[in-house]
């Protein structure tokens, strides 16, 4: 039997904030344990919660982002379950009313083996405001779990997915593609590392061309494209192999082992939950205003899907150039800041696509600690069109730079990348070249075309490669033709 | 002396007549010699309270004194007060000890007035009699084998027994104005959100408010114009510009509008309690005002209403006692599971835990909109009579309590008989709307109080009411005999 | 909604409230008797009626995101409770509350 794979999301994205959804504390990563747990963290009595406007201002950027209905009233409720690491015994969340609802996410799956690259729209059901819990760090003391509030209280954005991708593929493009999308308007730093982007992916198996959805596993807390390929691909057989062995999928909440590359249930939610919600008594309706709404989009930078359209028109760019720009703002703007000191685009694009990306890649770098800086590349590439050195001497002086052996004109120089550009000096070495080869010449005027190009190769070997080939090319077609 | 009203104590100390120390010992002596008997306090710091009385003498020399500046005043224990030990009545907390101010606690600081020790209550603000309490009951002061009411029955024994100038309590169904009623003071409960509830340990979130127990009504106005401001750290406190709760005091009755409703005078209600508020009501008369009959339809839905309401909240609120961070741990648990299970068993008393498991229950999956969501619609039915009532008078009146104070231990194995003492109290809870009890009377040598509805920021107005039936009666003067028999030297 | 013994167990799980067979029979008899009085909700038709959560039709207040609170940590873990199992200790080290090891 053929099986389909049915997948959605939920991602617990960090909002960038200084202080905690609900008090006053510290959010800063790394601390030293429970020294940024306030009295509103640790849950002691008679405290209560005040909300943090940066963290509303968040979610309604994410919500207008996606092209979201972002609620005028949205309802904060408790999320009620016993934990050492939640210490009020509640989690504050959002439930029946959610502060972003339905919106889209257009997603770039990339070619795997024989398919080619696509595109697809994936349907986001909704984003809720909540906090996160603390956590718990084994092996301090023998036998015991310690318990760190630090990170209690932190505010989330959870967004929720609709069932809608059907491959490993699909859902990480879908990651990616919102990974950068919550760093583009700068509500996350991204830093999946310290657990500011974390994903719990639901997967389920179908026979292919059924409708009903076959029963989920949860796999929770995935901090790594990587982790995420593997858990999928690994899930996804071991429910297909299940029910082809005659099994039946029990709803479960996995982990994913990275050292084993499997997935096991939790123990601790084997038991089915009551989380008895219900509309938390100290908080009041969040109410957000079409006058809120307007203040937060003052504050929108451009959006990727707007940004590539503009680099297609203004740039004169391929969909497939503009897109592969604007996978992320830095690397859009670098694109942008590189064009901005006066060189042709479609150069720069292909220089940033190419040379620039492979470099990156090889060094698993980010755009923003490229050693060669957008200025430094308008740089070089000027010098291209300002025919002073070749494309081939310029990818020498791009490897120099990229190992900061200096500024462009002086690593052209140490290197003696300058070509030759004087046509006086040039008639002189072609004059040469045509002496030495009558019998190139004599073919070519009979009509080889080839013996052109090889007396043009001739002519560049004389000049040790710094004669500019075009000029040597009309040249030598003015001479040949005399 | 003890007998004093707030501003004539204010006077004393402002004119210097006695100190704050020598104030502030003398009920302190008062609480040594009569709360071994009462168990009224279930915290006192002599040393702190005398530190913060001498501070209060400083600033009265130095000619900045506030209206309750030296005046020595008890806080319910539900009120975190830094260096404190604050229990909330629980075992569970039975050693905690804040490490903040309440917002209240704060305010009273501010005004120069002197913690005189934290007072007995119902487990977590949750009974009627005070007998929850892991501390032990409180007497009532006008006869020891009763209750005083709760759950702020240790303040109400105070204030009654005169071993404080006025308290502080809490009041989520009734426990300002049903201890008031129990023990022949005035008590007032605010409108939801004019009193912070920051640290103010939570039983019931939406309908928790702090107020003043006090003598009289002019005493209670003193003790809003504290107690009453917008905090940042309350979601829910209103942010309303400050007022002088004593601006009306003087104001004349004539032509006041009195409610009163058929269903507060209906089965149920004791009649010895009956005649005393009619009593009342005819010395209202007398002071110009007219009575209008109302209904209050929903009425006896309230007490359902309540007791899937606050429960639930409370079930969760009460959640963080788990005895991880704070608060009681079991000695001896095998594992994390069996350390939650028993560290709660144990730090709660049995209502805590019958609150917490009817809670638990009305919001489990399936149930929650039979009860939970069925509770919070009727609640908005219940505001909306009080809506109605409000367009035809100015007040409304009846009893705080359907009976004088009962017996200890008559009520504690029934807790549905316990909770329909409130039956006249929790729906102006349920609707946010202020009330007050104000002694009218005895019936069999107990004490009545006379409750007092007003619309929402009404007080002052109420304050009004109580405080021109207050010139006219004395019955908010009377002592029970121990404190006048201490009087008498 | 008549309730059972094992409804009791349920609940008191959920709130993580050991009960004895003989207390879940005493609290049974208890909260039927207050269940039978929540019950007089039902006789009321509520169609329609919008819920109500606050006395008050108000909305939230928003805190400026700016850092108020400084490390008490020391201050705060005073109130932690003995460790129980035979050891008087505070169940805190290094800065962390302990429990029973967590499993996940």
């Amino acid at each position: 039997m053929e099986w389909e794979v049915v997948i959605g999301l939920e991602t617990h994205t960090q909002l960038k904030t200084n202080t905690k959804i609900f008090s006053g504390a510290s959010v800063k990563y790394g601390a030293e344990p429970n020294t940024q747990a306030c009295e509103v963290s640790l849950a002691l009595p008679g405290v209560l919660p005040v909300l943090n406007r940066q963290a509303v201002e968040c979610a309604i950027k994410f919500g207008l982002a996606i092209n979201a209905h972002i609620a005028p009233r949205s309802v904060f409720a408790r999320k009620n379950y016993f934990y050492p690491d939640l210490p009020k015994g509640y989690q504050i969340s959002q439930f029946e009313l959610p502060v972003v609802g339905k919106g889209a996410v257009t997603i770039q799956v990339p070619a795997v083996g024989k398919n080619a690259a696509y595109e697809k729209v994936v349907n986001i059901t909704r984003a809720h405001l909540e906090e996160d819990a603390g956590k718990s760090v084994h092996g301090a003391v023998e036998g015991m779990s310690g318990i760190d509030l630090n990170r209690a209280g932190t505010p989330l954005l959870e967004i929720v997915t609709e069932p809608d991708m059907r491959s490993a593929a699909e859902a990480v493009a879908y990651a990616k593609k919102l990974h950068e999308l919550v760093q583009w308007i700068d509500i996350c730093d991204g830093n999946m590392q310290e657990g500011s982007f974390r994903c719990d992916v639901n997967v389920s198996v179908r026979p292919k061309g059924s409708e009903k959805l076959g029963t989920r596993r949860e796999i929770k807390n995935l901090n790594s494209f990587k982790f995420m390929t593997q858990a999928i691909e690994y899930e996804t057989r071991w429910q297909i192999e299940t029910l082809e062995d005659g099994g039946t999928i029990h709803q479960a909440t996995v982990l994913f082992n990275p050292d084993t590359g499997e997935t096991r249930a939790m123990r601790s939610k084997e038991e089915a939950n009551d989380y008895r919600y219900f509309p938390d008594p100290d908080l009041l309706p969040l109410v957000i205003s079409e006058a809120d709404k307007a203040r937060v989009l003052v504050n929108m930078p451009e959006l990727p899907e707007a940004m590539k359209a503009r680099f297609e028109v203004q740039y004169g760019l391929s969909t497939y150039d503009a897109n592969a720009l604007t996978t992320s703002r830095d690397l859009a703007n670098y694109f942008v800041e590189t064009t901005n000191f006066g060189v042709d685009a479609k150069q720069a694009a292909n220089w940033v696509m190419g040379s620039v990306a492979a470099k990156l890649n090889a060094e698993d770098k980010a755009i923003v600690d490229s050693p060669i800086s957008a200025q430094q590349l308008a740089q070089l590439l000027k010098r291209i069109s300002d025919n002073t050195i070749s494309n081939n001497a310029a990818k020498q002086v791009f490897e120099a730079m990229w190992n900061s052996e200096g500024e462009v004109d002086a690593i052209i120089a140490a290197k003696g990348l300058k070509q030759e550009s004087d046509s006086g000096a040039i008639e002189v070495i072609i004059d040469e070249v045509l002496a030495a080869n009558a019998a190139m010449v004599e073919e070519f005027k009979a009509g080889k075309e080839k013996a052109f190009n090889a007396l043009v190769g001739q002519a560049m070997k004389a000049s040790k490669g710094k004669a500019n080939p075009t000029q040597v090319n009309d040249i030598l077609k003015k001479k040949l033709s005399a | 002396m003890i007998n004093s009203s707030l501003k004539q104590f204010g006077e004393l100390l402002q004119t210097k007549k006695i100190s704050s120390v020598e104030l502030t010992q003398t009920f302190l002596n008062r609480i040594t010699q009569h709360n071994p008997s009462i168990n009224a306090y279930i915290a006192l710091d002599e040393a702190k309270t005398l530190a913060q009385a001498r501070v209060a003498d400083t600033r009265i020399a130095a000619g900045n004194a506030a209206p309750l500046t030296g005046i020595p005043i008890a806080q319910k224990d539900i009120f975190c007060a830094m260096g404190w030990k604050t229990t909330c009545g629980s075992k569970m907390l039975a050693n905690f000890v804040a490490p903040y101010d309440a917002h209240v606690i704060t305010q009273f600081d501010n005004a120069g007035a002197v913690n005189l020790g934290k007072t007995n209550m119902d487990e977590f603000a949750m009974g009627s009699s005070n007998e929850t309490s892991y501390f032990g009951g409180v007497k009532n002061p006008w006869s020891f084998d009763r209750v005083p009411g709760g759950s702020s029955g240790g303040s109400a024994a105070a204030v009654a027994a005169r071993l404080c100038a006025a308290a502080t309590g809490t009041d989520t169904g009734g426990s300002i104005r049903q201890p008031a009623s129990l023990c022949g003071f005035t008590g007032l409960k605010p409108t939801y959100g004019v009193v912070s509830r920051f640290g103010m340990i939570a039983f019931a979130s939406s309908l928790d408010q702090a107020g003043p127990m006090a003598k009289s009504a002019e005493d209670c106005a003193l003790m809003m114009n504290v107690m009453a401001g917008f905090d940042e750290r309350d979601s829910t406190s209103l942010n309303r510009e400050k007022e002088d709760y004593t601006r009306n005091l003087n104001l004349p009755l004539q032509g006041l509008k009195i409610g009163l409703p058929k269903e507060f005078f209906a089965e149920g209600l004791d009649a010895g309690v009956g005649k005393i508020i009619e009593a009342a009501i005819a010395e209202y008369k007398k002071l110009g005002a007219t009575i209008i009959d109302i209904s209050l339809p929903n009425t006896s839905l309230s007490i359902p209403v309540y007791y899937v309401l606050a429960p639930a909240e409370a079930s969760s609120n009460l959640s963080r006692y788990d005895g991880v961070r704070y608060g009681h741990r079991a000695a001896e648990y095998t594992d994390l599971m069996d350390m939650y299970n028993k560290s709660r068993a144990e730090g709660f008393g049995a209502e805590v835990k019958r609150r917490i498991l009817i809670g638990t229950y009305v919001l489990s999956a399936g149930y929650y909109d039979a009860y939970y969501l069925k509770a919070q619609q009727i609640r908005r039915l219940i505001a909306q009579d009080f809506v109605e009532a409000f367009k035809k008078c100015d007040v409304i009146m009846g009893p705080a309590a359907p009976s004088t104070a009962f017996k200890a231990g008559e009520k504690v194995d029934d807790p549905v008989a316990m909770y329909l003492q409130d039956i006249y109290t929790i729906s102006t809870n349920l609707a946010g709307l202020p009330g007050m009890s104000v002694p009218a009377g005895f019936s069999d040598g107990l004490p009545v109080g006379l409750q007092i509805i007003g619309n929402y920021f009404d007080e002052a107005r109420m304050l009004n009411v109580a405080h021109q039936y207050q010139q006219v009666t004395d019955w908010h003067t009377a002592m029970p005999e121990l404190a006048l028999s201490k009087e008498v030297k | 909604m008549a309730l059972s013994i094992e409804d009791i167990k349920k609940v008191a799980h959920l709130a993580r409230i050991e009960v004895s067979d003989s207390d879940a029979a005493a609290t049974l008899t208890k909260l039927t008797g207050i269940l039978g009085l929540i019950e007089q909700m039902q006789a009321v038709d509520t169609t329609g009626i919008v819920p109500m959560s606050h006395s008050q039709d108000l909305s939230q207040r928003l805190r400026d995101d700016a850092v108020t609170k400084t490390n008490l940590r020391d201050e705060f873990q005073k109130n932690a409770p003995a460790l129980g199992n035979g050891s008087a200790e505070q169940a805190v080290a290094g800065g962390l509350y302990l429990v029973p090891k967590v499993i996940e």
